[in-house]
């Protein structure tokens, strides 16, 4: 692995944006995730793959504490932000997760108007001092989202009246709108038809030039398509980590070549 | 569910060939189950609808007529001898006299319209006459003439409510035979009260004393109103509305959204939900320990009244309460607090909005409950008979009052069967208040379920 990260070193040199050193994450008495080490990179785009089951959602969620308001889930080992340890007890995990937003599976917009869903999260954390600037917020993030164009006529008109694929798009816009530093994507496309996919993967190529995107997929064609480096979690090791192109065609480990050739998830 | 148990049909192939036009056994026992399910459920909807025409035919036609009322007109001079013996209209002076003294003026004055109305009844007396006008009319005479003392020594035309039992008769509650057995009321009376009528002296309108005016007694049910009651039910309601609607929801939100999951928290749930279930007469015995008889607040207020139908209600308006918050999708609650909105934030912009038409449906419902709930406001008092109207709130809230269900128990339990119709009259009011009560609450609904 260490080679590897000398020679994605000499291609662009990105800063790491998240270090996680021996993470286990458990379920109550159950261990999902079982001792991870792994560096994201800003402006970059990292895929987490693997099959069903194998805790890439929960280490995402690691990532911004979401896992935090889940009772019976526990989080040990260390994982940092740009040196700063997310789970340290000073760290309020509302702060954090203005800095890392995250997109969901299922889009879920607020059911409010596209412009409430938008503004709310400047609104909360005061990233507005007047009207005139929430509403460049809302346009810009809107745009970044690459949907202004089909909603500008209709700021008004409920989030939760768009197609899916717009739906995810303000959904990203959304977590984008909050100014943050790492974008978390959980299966982003898994509820979209190809059209839709196709947009939101064009949407998280552009992304790659502000944020450090992280993205948990199932499809190894999207890894591959709008990914730099890709991790391949297996039944909560991480099992694989290095540059895309490697990965699929030159895969070190034995489960990551079955994995990537069919043979398992 | 009998055709999984069922061995599997033969796989299509070794069974002979079938039309689509002729139906298989086994879809006809599957359509005939349909069908006897369907009847049954008809069946079962039928006999609601059945009870529910029964009642309301019988409570609307038994109450009704307490909306109704027979009144004499009369005219009624105002002597100055008997209402004002000093002649100086001074008020303290015209206020000495007591109805009592009132009375003769309004029997003679009856007697005389009798009399040249009607002519002469065999067997009708002054007495009888008089007694044809109610007792409430003296009272009545009273405040009108302590309110205008200059008309003493004039004439002046008065509507006096006529006495139950000639209210009665025309109601058809009395008739000949009937009076001739009764002491209360003779056939000459009625037939006196029918020339009367026809003399046009004797009317039936719209009786709003029946909603304004306070109980009366026993022998006058032609003066009982539910003002009293409904004042005091519209007052345990705000009490109830007040605690209840805030200590429930903040409640259920802290149980909901933010108590750790343990065995506290399991005790505590299972509590409310056995709390619910507590008959409502416990809540008053409770009542009657702790906030009279410890905490020394005054028996028949409706505070006490509205304290304990708060502890009553409180169950239904959380249960229902944490009902409506756990079907808040989990993905919006993700969301919000994806964006970086704190947990109080993503309850009150998110969370509590989308839950607020379940809330206030079962609040109202609770309060529904509450406003028909009797027997723990028997045990802390409310049954007294209460003739004065409680002040304007707050301080009114600590007045003795009646509430609207007890009210009808109470004219249940008295012998002159005027007051049953008064009573059922009063179950309408009850089920007008509950039907408005349900409208606001699918009003409030639909207002917040329009959005999107
Ligand atoms: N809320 C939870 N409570 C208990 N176990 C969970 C929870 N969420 C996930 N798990 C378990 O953790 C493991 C990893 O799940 P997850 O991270 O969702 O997998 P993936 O996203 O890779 O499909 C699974 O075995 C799953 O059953
Ligand atoms: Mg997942």
């Amino acid at each position: 692995m260490n080679d590897m990260r000398i020679l994605e070193r000499d291609v662009d040199t990105n800063t790491i944006k998240f270090a996680g050193r021996d993470v286990h994450v458990y379920y109550g008495e159950t261990e999902a995730i079982k001792g991870i080490d792994v560096d994201i990179e800003d402006k970059t785009v990292t895929a987490f793959i693997g099959p069903s089951g194998c805790g890439k959602s929960t280490f995402l969620r690691c990532l911004n504490r979401m896992n935090d308001t889940i009772d019976v889930c526990r989080v040990t080992g260390k994982i940092t932000l740009d040196g700063e340890d997310i789970y340290d007890r000073k760290v309020d995990p509302v702060q954090l997760r203005a800095k890392v937003g995250m997109v969901f599976q299922k889009p879920n917009p607020f059911p409010k108007s596209i412009y409430d869903n938008i503004a709310y999260g400047p609104r909360i954390h005061g990233l507005a001092k007047t009207k005139a600037d929430l509403d460049d917020i809302v346009e810009q993030s809107l745009r970044r989202g690459a949907i202004w164009d089909e909603v500008k006529d209709r700021l008004d008109a409920p989030g939760t009246g768009l197609s899916g694929g717009q739906q995810q798009r303000l959904c990203i816009a959304r977590a984008i709108a909050t100014a943050p530093e790492v974008l978390l994507m959980d299966e982003p496309c898994s509820a979209l038809d190809p059209i839709a996919t196709a947009q939101v993967e064009e949407l998280i190529d552009e992304l790659r030039t502000n944020y450090s995107v992280v993205i948990v997929t199932h499809s190894m064609q999207q890894a591959a398509r709008v990914s730099q480096k890709t991790a391949f979690f297996h039944l909560g090791d991480l099992v694989e980590f290095g540059p895309t192109n490697e990965i699929f065609t030159n895969p070190k480990d034995p489960r990551t070549e079955s994995y990537i050739t069919g043979r398992i998830g | 569910m009998t055709d999984a148990t069922a061995p599997s049909a033969p796989v299509s192939g070794d069974a002979e060939p079938s039309s689509l036009f002729t139906q298989t056994n086994r879809t006809k026992r599957r359509n005939a189950a349909e069908k006897r399910f369907k009847a049954y459920g008809l069946g079962a909807i039928g006999i609601g609808i059945l009870s529910l025409v029964v009642l309301l035919v019988s409570i609307l036609g038994n109450g009704l007529p307490a909306f109704k009322q027979t009144y004499v007109v009369m005219d009624v001079t105002l002597d100055e001898s008997v209402l004002d013996p000093n002649g100086n209209r001074n008020p303290e002076d015209i206020a000495k006299v007591l109805t009592f003294g009132y009375t003769p003026i309004i029997r003679g004055a009856a007697q005389n319209l009798v009399r040249e109305m009607g002519g002469e009844v065999e067997g009708l007396t002054d007495g009888m006459i008089g007694d044809m006008i109610s007792k409430e009319a003296a009272g009545q005479l009273r405040r009108f003439v302590l309110a205008n003392p200059d008309l003493i020594g004039t004439t002046q035309e008065f509507k006096f409510l006529a006495n139950g039992r000639i209210d009665g008769f025309f109601k058809g509650r009395v008739t000949m035979e009937s009076a001739q057995i009764d002491s209360n009321v003779s056939p000459e009376q009625l037939v006196a009260a029918e020339r009367l009528a026809e003399a046009g002296h004797l009317t039936t309108s719209f009786n709003l004393g029946f909603l304004t005016a306070p109980d009366a007694s026993d022998q006058r049910p032609e003066a009982a109103g539910l003002g009293v009651a409904i004042i005091g039910s519209v007052y345990m309601m705000l009490v109830v509305l007040a605690l209840a609607l805030p200590i429930g929801v903040a409640a259920s939100i802290y149980l909901e959204e933010f108590a750790p999951k343990n065995w506290i928290t399991d005790i505590i749930e299972v509590n409310i939900s056995n709390l619910a279930a507590v008959p409502s007469i416990v809540f008053g015995i409770l009542g009657l320990a702790i906030f009279i008889n410890y905490a020394h607040l005054p028996q028949s207020a409706p505070i006490v009244g509205g304290l304990v139908l708060t502890l009553m209600t409180l169950p239904t308006i959380i249960i229902s309460t944490r009902a409506s918050l756990k079907s808040v999708p989990p993905s919006i609650k993700d969301a919000a607090l994806g964006v970086g909105a704190s947990k109080m934030q993503t309850v009150f912009h998110h969370v509590l909005p989308l839950a607020m038409p379940g809330i206030l449906t079962g609040a109202i419902i609770g309060l529904a409950q509450a406003l028909g709930e009797t027997a723990p406001l028997l045990l802390i008092g409310m049954v007294a008979f209460v003739r004065d109207y409680p002040g304007a709130p707050p301080e009114g809230l600590f007045d003795p009052s009646t509430a609207l269900p007890v009210q009808v128990y109470n004219w249940t339990q008295r012998s002159d069967p005027a007051f049953f119709e008064r009573a059922s009259g009063a179950i309408i009011v009850l089920l007008v208040l509950l039907v408005l009560m349900n409208l606001v609450a699918i009003i409030l609904r639909r207002r917040f379920e329009r959005r999107w």
